[in-house]
């Protein structure tokens, strides 16, 4: 396949960037995106370039660390799958292929496709965790989990925290891994003592890190390598409503 | 934005089925209109319930309007670089229309209230006789504004099926059934919401009401 990449180059943060145009050539359906764009890498190297910088880590589509808009598609235009799970057949010979980072003020970017995600950890940081010391893996019985509990806070601790879910919104929200980090704490019994003000605290958390705000547009979820579902934010809206209502929220 | 919409949308139904009375005769429609300025009195004196209704819709509205310009300009700081191709939302046409849509339908209701509530932009203009007041502006011959008023109930009735869901959703409607359900809800109520309201003009403009 002998493709045209226009890809963002923005050598670090300060940089205004822009998009540059790069053929390549000989590339084999059966390679990955990420492989792509190694070898157009090989080739910038040897030609004394600065090779196009990108996230990856375990080309699996379970690290959440790659992640790009492939023609204006986070991850591109397979559903569920990341962009090192993504391979070269969904394109057509000849194509030409833009290659732009996440774009979210949320995400600065560091350089080319690198953005910087330290504001999801920033959300974290707001309350995604359990506080009391849970040991290792309880003894199945201990603790019952109803099923129906069990399955939705796995769909949500499915989340990879790639950012694909911001980068799609056209508000710019974080709010699909915000309610799947809510939600995989609040269906399970070690999440409940802090249910409320994890919530509030999340929330604000992503507010302040400069996210947008959710209008339900839809977007993320069409686009989550991981398929989460986008009830899960309604889930955290009852939360939220609970612990603002209740005022069970302020601890 | 949740809680004002549904305000505005408790009122959209009254005023639908208000409008509806034109079919029963003129009558009927004028004493209705009437009805309305006489509500609630003894109690309160002649007229006071419309302009209570007319402060709590106002109300709801500037927070509709508030929510929603804080919800854009978040949208709009967010992303301060924009993408060079962005594919158009997948999502449903209904959700990336809200915004522009909303603005159509604001400054629908402003000549709206200017042609059938004060009567400035209407033919006729009579308060007294707001049948008349239907039936002239709707007559073929006004064709413009028909055709504007189903643009407007239009983008309504995609406004209403995104709001309406997105409403519910903002409520806590937490489940998978429940979203197909509020999904379902949503367009109906939105169908049957612009059916309602665009039935008027066109029974006018068919001669079906006189």
């Amino acid at each position: 396949m002998n493709l045209t990449l226009r890809i963002w180059r923005q050598t670090g943060p300060e940089d205004k960037g822009r998009m540059v145009t790069y053929p390549v050539e000989d590339i084999s359906p059966d390679m990955s995106f990420l492989e792509m764009l190694d070898v157009l890498n090989e080739r910038l190297t040897l030609a004394g370039e600065e090779p196009v910088a990108f996230d990856h880590d375990c080309r699996e589509g379970i690290c959440g660390m790659c992640g790009m808009m492939i023609n204006g598609n986070a991850h591109g235009p397979q559903r569920g799958t990341t962009a090192c799970q993504l391979h070269m057949r969904q394109f057509t010979d000849g194509e030409t292929i833009d290659i732009e980072p996440w774009r979210a003020r949320a995400f600065p970017v560091v350089k080319d496709l690198v953005v910087n995600r330290t504001a999801f950890d920033q959300i974290i940081a707001g309350g995604g965790f359990v506080t009391a010391p849970t040991g290792s893996a309880p003894e199945a019985h201990a603790a019952p989990v109803a099923k129906a509990d069990a399955d939705a806070a796995f769909e949500s601790a499915a989340c990879i925290g790639c950012g694909a879910c911001v980068a799609a919104c056209p508000n710019g929200s974080g709010m699909l891994f915000t309610a799947a980090k809510v939600t995989q704490l609040s269906l399970l019994p070690q999440g409940q003592p802090e249910r409320y003000t994890r919530v509030i605290g999340m929330v604000d958390s992503h507010d302040d890190a400069g996210f947008g705000g959710c209008t339900n547009a839809g977007e993320c979820t069409v686009v989550c390598p991981k398929g989460i579902p986008l009830h899960t934010i309604g889930r955290l809206n009852r939360d939220y409503l609970a612990a603002t209502v209740k005022h069970t929220g302020r601890s | 934005m949740a809680v004002t919409g549904l305000v505005l949308v408790l009122f959209l139904v009254a005023h639908m089925l208000g409008n509806l009375k034109i079919f029963t005769g003129a009558e009927d429609f004028d004493h209705y209109a009437h009805w309305l300025r006489d509500l609630g009195t003894p109690l309160l004196p002649y007229g006071w319930y419309l302009w209570l209704q007319r402060g709590a819709l106002l109300v709801a509205l500037a927070g509709h309007f508030w929510a929603a310009t804080v919800l854009a300009l978040r949208a709009r700081s967010a992303r301060p670089v924009r993408y060079a191709h962005r594919k158009k939302v997948q999502g449903s046409y209904a959700a990336r229309t809200m915004r522009w849509g909303g603005v159509i339908i604001a400054l629908f209701v402003i000549y709206h209230i200017l042609d059938l509530t004060t009567g400035h932009l209407n033919p006729v203009g009579d308060p007294t006789r707001p049948q008349a007041n239907v039936v002239a502006d709707f007559a073929p011959e006004r064709w413009y504004v028909t055709l504007f008023y189903t643009l407007a109930v239009a983008a309504l009735g995609f406004h209403l099926r995104h709001g309406a869901y997105s409403a519910l959703r903002s409520l806590g409607q937490q489940t998978p059934q429940g979203e197909r359900r509020a999904r379902v809800l949503a367009l109906l109520f939105a169908v049957a919401l612009s059916v309602g309201y665009l039935v008027v003009p066109f029974a006018v403009l068919l001669g079906l009401v006189s």
